[in-house]
């Protein structure tokens, strides 16, 4: 199994007929996902190689059955797509566009949470990549095999790293889920590790933080309490100065808050080891797995 | 996006919460007319982002003209902390009975805007929450539903604020939340909001924060800026459209991606280096980027050595080793370079490095092994 998205999963795009939604739609398709729809306003009727593009999410539901949503469209527009994703029904968002004003993420965040019927991954992610079934983003899939470490993370390349460092060392990956780098993702680590939890095939958890924000100080308590599983942690950022932002709207350091130190006590902590560079996560992993076959 | 007192309090003033009369001055002679407009005695407050720059000299309060000259002439072009003053601030001096803080803030954890407010003003706030967290008064706004005059009314209560101003101070909160909301800030905040013997509530500081993501809703302050925050380097990366933030080392680090610019710093720290910069080269970054980021690394003149750390995903490793080539052609580096190609096309990227054989630029194969490298490197040299 994996977690999210798998052979089940109907991609519809937002944003298909864009240079970068045409580009990462026809690549998520040739990985072997089933993309049954786009939207693209004004341009319902058209097609892209062969995919159907349609005026609004609703059609795309009821024409195509689509129950995944990809969101490409730019930053002004992003929050008001997700809405329409979620009216017309689709249970997973997954929202690659990155720049996205706070106030928008935080009326989307609060809208689906009041109607409890649509998860949203990101936004400002790298999307999700379940190796052999199903791949929904920008992840780049060669690096990364079918396997049984679940991996969680706010960045994109730091994934990337460790996922290339855990597949030379013979590990592969049940799920890849990427949450995203803003201050309101639309999911956070406890949401992702409690799927992987409860995932027959994940044996192992790696969790990639950074700097700013609690919620790597909540997944310890999450773990702590509810995960039965392995969990190896990195965090990046210890060397961040405060009240700068790194790259990630996100990842800021404000006051003594969100600093990489805490979070990585906080995961101690609860028996979470973490790695001090990326290469040492992928050590630890092999360590754990190795020791339980 | 953080806002100079004087510009924050100008976006009070337009959602209708009360600050003193004020003027902003670039020089000893708008200053000086700015104190005759507003009368003595007048504060002249230095518009740097600093806290304590009353301490350092920064605010003097003039009784005459030849007063506010003579320390007009002293604060601007003064240095608080490194930050040169540019601006300063002349506003009518301010009674004060009671000394209150208020503030909205964007709270990430609870996914909610909260509201808060404390008799305990003129203090620094997380010292206040530290040692008497009762005496701050929160509430958390459901962005769905909004502020509501109870909500007002029931933090003034809390907080404890005399009964005769409660309804100004509630009234007050009202407004700094639909500034919040409006400008889309991530904060707002008044330390000290002051009510005077006249038991009129004032704004006397202004603290405030927009999200630069919205700004391209609010051209008006896409236009404000702080010149004293303004580093010659962020200026010129931000010019180009790169993610660049100067720190205070000697090795310059290009890397892609937020988290592993972030981790390359991290563990060129760890092998005893000290990091110049951070660059996130971002992703799908074209040979042009690269070349463009090159530059702006090497205009920190304290650089003695640079690493690239790349793992290509969407950035193909070709373009990034086409992009160094050409920065080599254009600038010719005087420090040596450690590259680390992996990803999308790194055998094509390194090959094409070997081929060129720039001169002094190191090809390794690992993250690890490429930070010992360069904080070799930068030693020697």
């Amino acid at each position: 199994m994996s977690v999210l998205v798998d052979e089940n999963t109907r991609l519809c795009t937002s944003g298909i007929t864009g240079r970068e939604g045409t580009f990462h739609t026809l690549r998520n398709r040739d990985y072997g996902t089933r993309v049954v729809a786009g939207v693209t306003p004004a341009k319902g009727g058209q097609d892209v190689d062969g995919i159907p593009v349609f005026n609004t999410f609703h059609e795309a539901v009821e024409r195509e059955g689509a129950n995944t949503a990809m969101i490409f469209v730019p930053p002004r527009f992003a929050a008001d797509s997700i809405l329409e994703a979620e009216d017309a029904g689709i249970e997973l968002i997954i929202a690659i566009t990155e720049g996205i004003p706070a106030h928008d993420e935080l009326r989307v965040y609060n809208v689906l949470k009041k109607n409890a019927r649509a998860r949203l991954i990101g936004p400002n992610c790298p999307g999700i990549l379940s190796p052999g079934k199903a791949n929904v983003g920008i992840i780049p899939a060669a690096f990364f095999k079918r396997g049984n470490v679940g991996v969680v993370s706010r960045s994109g390349t730091l994934t990337y790293q460790i996922g290339n460092e855990l597949a030379q060392s013979g590990l592969g990956n049940s799920s890849i889920v990427g949450l995203g780098g803003d201050p309101v993702p639309g999911s956070d680590f406890i949401d992702i590790i409690g799927l992987f939890e409860d995932d027959p095939e994940t044996e192992l958890i790696v969790m990639c933080g950074e700097i700013g924000g609690d919620a790597e100080e909540r997944a310890a308590a999450f773990i702590g309490e509810h995960v039965t599983k392995p969990v190896v942690g990195y965090i990046a950022g210890f060397t961040a100065p405060p009240g700068k932002t790194m790259g990630h709207a996100g990842a800021i350091v404000s006051g003594s808050r969100g600093t990489a130190a805490a979070k990585a006590e906080a995961l101690e902590e609860q028996d979470v080891r973490v790695g001090r560079t990326p290469t040492e996560v992928a050590e630890i992993a092999i360590q754990i797995l190795g020791a339980s076959v | 996006m953080d806002l100079l007192e004087y510009q924050g309090k100008q976006l009070f003033a337009r959602h209708g919460i009360p600050v003193p009369d004020g003027r902003p001055a670039r020089t000893v002679q708008e200053a000086v007319a700015a104190a005759q407009e507003i009368g003595y005695p007048c504060a002249i407050k230095a518009q740097v982002q600093i806290g304590g720059r009353g301490k350092l000299g920064g605010i003097k309060i003039a009784h005459n003209a030849e007063e506010a000259s003579e320390y007009a002439h002293a604060i601007l072009g003064m240095d608080i902390r490194g930050l040169t003053v540019y601006e300063v601030w002349i506003e009518g001096a301010s009674e004060i009975a009671a000394e209150y803080y208020a503030s909205v803030v964007f709270d990430r954890s609870a996914k909610a805007s909260l509201v808060m407010l404390s008799t305990k003003g003129g203090m620094d706030i997380e010292q206040v929450a530290d040692e008497s967290p009762e005496a701050i008064a929160r509430l958390y706004v459901d962005p769905l539903l909004g502020f509501q005059d109870f909500h007002g009314r029931r933090l003034a209560f809390e907080a404890g604020v005399a009964d005769d101003v409660v309804r100004p101070v509630a009234a007050l909160l009202a407004k700094l939340y639909e500034a919040f909301v409006t400008e889309e800030a991530t904060l707002l905040e008044v330390n000290p909001l002051i009510v005077t013997p006249q038991r009129e509530v004032k704004a006397l500081d202004a603290k405030v924060t927009l999200d630069g993501n919205a700004l391209f809703r609010h051209p008006d302050n896409a236009q404000l800026r702080d010149r004293s925050a303004e580093d010659p380097q962020e200026q010129m990366a931000k010019e180009r459209g790169l993610n660049y933030v100067k720190l205070d080392g000697n090795i310059g680090i290009l890397a892609n991606g937020a988290g592993l610019s972030m981790s390359t710093l991290d563990v060129v720290k760890g092998a005893g280096g000290e990091p110049a910069n951070f660059l996130d080269a971002g992703g799908g970054s074209k040979a042009e980027a690269i070349t463009q980021s090159v530059e702006v690394i090497l205009s920190d003149g304290n650089v003695r050595a640079v690493l690239f750390n790349i793992f290509g995903g969407i950035t193909r490793c070709d373009e990034v080793a086409k992009g160094l080539i050409e920065a080599f052609a254009q600038i010719r580096p005087q420090v040596p370079f450690v590259v680390r190609l992996d990803g999308t096309n790194g055998e094509e990227g390194r090959a094409m490095l070997v081929e060129a054989d720039l001169p002094n630029v190191y090809i390794e194969p690992t993250m690890d092994g490429a930070a010992a490298k360069v904080v070799e490197l930068a030693g020697q040299t």
